[in-house]
């Protein structure tokens, strides 16, 4: 009595991907909100000390980045291994600094250009003298906010 | 005569792929990072109109050298134990001012926690890593000291109270509260944290 149509045998029934654009939406939209836009590629060598007693560096647009370091591999070649500053997306050097700052603060909101602050992303293998220079061109601008930027951890392990 | 029964159905099978490439242009351009780190304020060019005389045992002097030694009032110290010596120092509290301060009292040393100031001097040659560890454990002894106070007045850390303050995310009627109780830790330690230009011998 073959009344009832027998199943094909080792036919598996195809898998619904119908919510998959939910999945990859929802996705999307965690990524939108939990990052930010990259402005500038490094051209120096970045790894940041550590330190313990450090705050957060809140509202994005009221900050000026200054990266310093020893130029990466692909640059060492024509700039060397010695320390260098990059503003933006090219490296400079110490006089450029305070022009840098003042360009960038033209470029923010007035009601935001008393409260900017600068943040120094220096490399932990870094020389004060440099930093003592761009200090010195920092206060030459009165840019007297500044926030080294470290990790968070351990600071005696800088030491090593 | 034709039949129109509804809109046509649209196609969403390729939805998914627009929302895989518009997911990683997010990935590829963005980046997960909350920048966290030491604030300092620098001092202005300008010195100050008037000349303030401060007493030599109001300063704490914090030598570093190139080789990352640490010259703390002319005796060299481990750097594991300059947090101790600068707790020691800010709460000295010689003159009997300060009445929340539990030092010793010595009178060679600062007379209370406002006149207290820690004097930063460090050489050219100075590694950027020593340097942010000092400045760690002396912005750590005045974090202490408050924490401190913090817990005894109001029974929360400073550093917790000062965190939730500058988040821009807290309720503004919590803010203003918050604003008094961390203004009056800051005047009971104010920050006198001051950095000498640096040396080239």
């Amino acid at each position: 009595m073959a009344k009832f149509a027998k199943k094909k045998d080792g036919d598996l029934p195809a898998v619904s991907t119908a919510s998959l654009p939910d999945i990859v939406f929802m996705l999307l939209f965690f990524f939108m909100t939990v990052t930010t836009m990259k402005d500038s590629s490094l051209l120096v060598e970045n790894t940041l000390p550590n330190a313990s007693e450090i705050k957060k560096l809140e509202k994005k647009d009221r900050v000026i980045y200054i990266y310093v370091g020893k130029p990466t591999q692909e640059y060492q070649k024509v700039f060397g291994t010695e320390p260098k500053i990059q503003l933006n997306d090219k490296f400079a050097n110490v006089d450029e600094v305070g022009s840098y700052i003042l360009a960038e603060r033209a470029k923010k909101p007035q009601e935001l250009q008393n409260v900017l602050t600068t943040a120094l992303k220096v490399d932990k293998n870094a020389n004060m003298g440099l930093i003592a220079d761009i200090k010195q061109e920092l206060r030459k601008v009165n840019a007297l906010k500044v926030n080294y930027t470290t990790y968070e951890g351990n600071a005696f392990n800088n030491l090593q | 005569m034709a039949r129109r029964n509804g809109a046509p159905e649209v196609n969403a099978g390729s939805m998914a792929d627009i929302a895989f490439l518009l997911l990683i242009f997010f990935l590829v351009t963005t980046t997960i990072e909350t920048d966290a780190g030491l604030d300092r304020m620098l001092p202005p060019m300008e010195p100050p109109e008037e000349d303030v005389v401060i007493r030599q045992k109001n300063i704490f002097t914090v030598n570093i050298n190139k080789n990352g030694q640490l010259l703390v009032e002319d005796e060299l110290m481990p750097l594991n134990n300059l947090r101790d010596a600068a707790i020691a120092f800010l709460e000295n509290g010689a003159d009997g001012s300060c009445d929340y301060c539990q030092g010793s009292k010595d009178p060679a040393s600062s007379d209370n926690p406002s006149k207290a100031i820690i004097s930063l001097k460090n050489d050219r040659e100075t590694k950027y890593s020593t340097y942010i560890t000092v400045q760690n454990e002396l912005v750590g002894a005045y974090n202490d000291l408050r924490n401190r106070a913090s817990q005894r007045i109001f029974g929360t850390d400073f550093t917790e109270m000062e965190s939730e303050y500058l988040n821009p995310e807290t309720a503004s009627a919590v803010r203003d509260e918050l604003k008094d109780k961390v203004k009056r830790i800051q005047d009971m330690f104010p920050q006198k944290l001051s950095e000498a230009e640096t040396t080239s011998n």
